[in-house]
């Protein structure tokens, strides 16, 4: 023990004889068993050298971060469920439903973040001081693997809600694992727990985060304390202070930097609650604290894929080394991180030379800069359609479309003319570069739909299936219905609001009807206006468009003497009650009188059979359910069967009817949801 | 002043190593079931295999025209995660293309040779590109240049059946590396 703390020893307070009152006497006895007052003094009496200063309190305040992801993250661990089809459904459950679950997520997600902020003053400030020096080099090592063990703390945590952000971001990362010389694929396979990821990859990530880096984590915190304590703190020099106690001066500063962290990630927690409070919205606290994507699935693309804030460059690193090939890749993952980890270890030897400090510092900042700069990058690339006016650039966006970016075209266009391709050229990689910013945002704005989405499924009252929220999300027509009908229906079929901007130029591009809004009054109003059914929004671009029906809505429909207003409207009304999408308050008797109108002979019933107005089959779609779900999924199933147009079907393809031999295009679940879509016919929350 | 031992010293001695070397072994056998227990199942995942690579039913004919112009398809198949079986799910996707009034088709696996995100069609510049790090691939797969990426797009066999049945051999691959090696 070195000298100093036997001269501390008689600073300590000595208790006045005779004052015991129970509860020092309570103190004396288990000091008399523990020593623990001996223990408390050795803690707090550290002399400090030059007194405390708030340049010392980078290390407390680390510590204390991580006391904070352990007791948040123990209570965590409490309500969390580790597997593939219960990991996101229980951080669901977390931050939307249980009392302060936001709060406490919250709190581990952003106090992750302060952590690694944390991390880059501490190191900063023990580079400076030179605080890697003799005899602190085992320390200072101890230090860097602290914080690789952090860095992998925030990586594996990362994935544990199994949403589609954490999927996609782990995928990049254990791929990237696989990279590493000869144990590469070995590696990678343990980590994610076989060859596909799914429940051992939650399970052996959770292990890691919560299980062995922490536990590793702690032992070498201990050595790392205790040699910090060995060695005692390395005071900035010149000394020209006198010297103060570890308790009370630092201590103060030290827990006032706690507080003021403390303080940042509640503040940016609750930030954007302030916001919505000022606006006069409503605050939602599910949505507060810690974002909860879509949960993860490897069929559905994820554009949005990004890692979080801090390893963002890392990850525009890798497209520094765009055309390198497979070395590149290699170099951006593996090497260079690997030569910069190399040379922090060898910070300590290097800083034994005057020389050798500086560079380390230099180093140090130079690192720093770096990663500032490729986290600029990367936010300018992902971001830049925010602030880029696009519309400076719509003549080269026209001779793109007109050219088909076809290099020949372009140079033509210009008259060959050397300078102006140039000039056109650098104006058209803006404009890309824009525009992959935009769909960057697209993606973006898609996922949070698609979260917003989940989290409203995942809260209905008849709660998560068993078999998942996946299994939830496929069933779900508003989620799957545009998806669908884009991949199998789009090709002919729009899908457009006719008051939409816009409106006119889907229209232009479709060959078949207009399906937005099928079966409402809107939409069969439209189709028996005379002006709109030769359209392109129904027949306009279709074999029928000269059809019988054309000419029954143009020429019949026109006579005023048989077809009052009223009589329309009733048809309308009929109708729309037949798809079961009536508008509220529509009359019974209307209802009746247009199904009398549609059944007769005279009338719809020339052609159409509806109800038992007993017209054969074949000369025009049966329209008994027009509209209705079960009508809507036999016309997609088999168009060409008798009730619909037989053998009139104008190119549409029989969805749901086999080939001999085959399977279906889609399966009858596909059908159900295309229908449910189109009908508008889906899950939505009381109160909406 | 040196003096030899006596015997009832170096016995002693002797003890004292023995006593030292048995505390060691002991100990350390000890903890040698444990630990190795744990090694042996924590590499269990090194056992695995995938799938066996087969072909799979994809879509038809009908769904891919020959415009020269890739179609996204889910690949659909039963799938074991560990302990819980999955019927018929969609494991992944791919692009289809077949070229003006071909028949035959070209399929590309539309996960990213680079570091495996799921690779975007861009109809407007006419190609493919990822929205990691902006690996570009033409319409057919093939690099565009200077690309992130090592490799082109990786194709995957493609069988179409007289009934215009089209079917993929669903395989994944190595991300990373120059060549297209497949993942047992
Ligand atoms: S993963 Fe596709 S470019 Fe990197």
């Amino acid at each position: 023990m070195k000298p100093q703390h036997q001269h501390d020893h008689k600073q300590t307070p000595q208790r006045p004889v005779g004052s015991l009152g129970v509860l020092g006497q309570l103190a004396d006895f288990l000091d008399d068993r523990t020593g623990y007052r001996a223990v408390m003094h050795e803690a707090l009496y550290e002399r400090v050298p030059g007194g405390a200063r708030w340049r010392y309190v980078w290390g407390s305040s680390l510590v204390f971060a991580f006391m904070t992801q352990v007791i948040t993250g123990l209570v965590l661990w409490s309500s969390y469920s580790a597997s593939a089809q219960t990991a996101w459904e229980s951080v669901y459950y977390i931050q939307h439903e249980m009392t302060g679950g936001w709060l406490l997520r919250g709190i581990h997600h952003v106090m992750a973040q302060a952590m690694v902020v944390l991390l880059a003053l501490h190191l900063m400030q023990v580079v400076i001081d030179g605080a890697y020096r003799a005899p602190r080099e085992v320390n200072f090592w101890l230090g860097l693997v602290l914080m690789m063990l952090v860095l992998g703390m925030a990586l594996t945590g990362y994935l544990l809600p199994w949403d589609q952000k954490g999927y996609w971001a782990t995928r990049v990362a254990t791929n990237l694992a696989g990279l590493v010389p000869l144990v590469g694929p070995s590696l990678q396979q343990i980590v994610v727990g076989g060859p596909d990821y799914g429940h051992h990859t939650v399970t052996r990530f959770f292990a890691i985060h919560a299980g062995f880096l922490p536990v590793t984590l702690v032992l070498m915190l201990v050595v790392h304390l205790s040699l910090f304590r060995k060695h005692g703190l390395c005071a900035k020099q010149p000394i020209t202070r006198p010297d103060a106690m570890f308790w009370p001066d630092q201590v103060l500063k030290d827990a006032v930097a706690m507080l003021a962290v403390m303080a940042v990630v509640l503040g940016v927690i609750l930030m954007p609650a302030v916001r919505a409070m000022l606006e006069g919205r409503p605050i939602v606290p599910g949505e507060l604290g810690a974002e909860l994507g879509a949960p993860a699935d490897p069929s559905q693309p994820y554009a949005a894929a990004r890692p979080e804030w801090y390893f963002l460059f890392l990850f525009q690193f890798l497209k520094v080394f765009e055309g390198w090939g497979a070395s590149g890749e290699f170099f951006g993952a593996i090497v260079v991180p690997g030569l910069v980890m190399t040379a922090m270890f060898l910070m300590p030897i290097l800083g034994r030379w005057q020389l050798g400090h500086r560079f380390n510092v230099a180093f140090t900042f130079a690192l720093l800069a770096g990663i500032g700069l490729l986290t600029a990058m990367a936010t300018n690339e992902d971001y830049a359609a925010l602030w880029a006016d696009r519309s400076s650039f719509a003549d080269v966006e026209k001779l793109l479309e007109e050219t088909e970016n076809d290099k020949a075209k372009i140079a033509a266009h210009f008259g060959n003319d050397a300078a102006k391709i140039a000039a056109f050229e650098a104006r058209a990689k803006k404009l890309e570069r824009i525009r992959h910013s935009q769909s960057f945002l697209d993606a973006v704005a898609l996922a949070k739909a698609e979260a917003a989405r989940s989290i409203e499924l995942a809260g209905r009252p008849e709660r998560i299936p068993s078999a998942g929220m996946l299994e939830l999300i496929r069933n779900d027509a508003l989620s799957q219905g545009p998806k669908l009908f884009a991949q199998h229906c789009a090709s002919c079929h729009a899908h457009v609001d006719p008051a939409a901007p816009e409106a006119e130029a889907v229209l232009a591009k479709a060959s078949a009807a207009n399906l937005h809004g099928f079966g409402t009054a809107a939409w069969m109003r439209g189709l028996l206006d005379p002006k709109q059914v030769a359209g392109p929004a129904y027949f306009g671009n279709t074999a029928h468009k000269e059809d019988d029906m054309v000419n029954f809505v143009q020429n019949d429909l026109t006579d005023a003497e048989t077809w009052k207003p009223d009589d329309i409207e009733a048809v309308i009304a009929a109708m729309t009650a037949e798809a079961g999408l009536a508008a509220a308050g529509t009359a019974p008797a209307v209802i009746e009188k247009g199904r009398g109108l549609v059944a007769d002979g005279e009338r719809c019933g020339s052609c159409h059979t509806f109800r038992d107005n007993g017209v054969a089959a074949g000369s025009a779609p049966d329209i008994t359910g027009w509209g209705s779900r079960e009508w809507l999924v036999g016309i997609i199933v088999d168009p060409t069967h008798e009730r619909f147009y037989g053998d009139s079907n104008d190119r549409m393809p029989s969805f749901g009817k086999a080939a001999e031999g085959s399977a279906p295009i889609l399966t009858g679940r596909q059908i159900g949801l295309i229908a449910d879509w189109l009908r508008g016919d889906w899950y939505r929350p009381a109160g909406h | 002043m040196k003096r030899d031992k006596t015997s009832d010293e170096s016995a002693a001695d002797r003890r004292g190593f023995m006593t030292k070397f048995l505390a060691i072994v002991c100990g350390g056998l000890a903890t040698v079931p444990p630990v190795l227990a744990g090694v042996w199942m924590f590499l269990d995942p090194l056992r695995r295999r995938g799938a066996a690579a087969t072909f799979l039913p994809v879509t038809d004919l009908a769904s891919v025209p020959d415009d020269g112009i890739p179609r996204q398809f889910a690949v659909v198949a039963d799938r074991v995660d560990a302990w819980t079986g999955f019927a018929a799910e969609p494991i992944g996707a791919v692009y289809l293309r077949r070229e003006k009034g071909s028949d035959t088709v070209e399929a590309l696996s539309a996960t990213c040779p680079h570091a495996g995100c799921f690779v975007e069609m861009e109809s407007q510049e006419r190609c493919f590109r990822c929205p990691c790090h902006n690996s570009k691939f033409t319409l057919d797969g093939g690099m565009v240049a200077p690309s992130p990426s090592p490799r082109a797009m990786d194709g995957l066999e493609c069988q179409v059946a007289k009934n215009g049945e089209i079917a993929v051999k669903w395989q994944n691959f190595y991300t990373g590396i120059a060549e297209k090696v497949a993942r047992p």
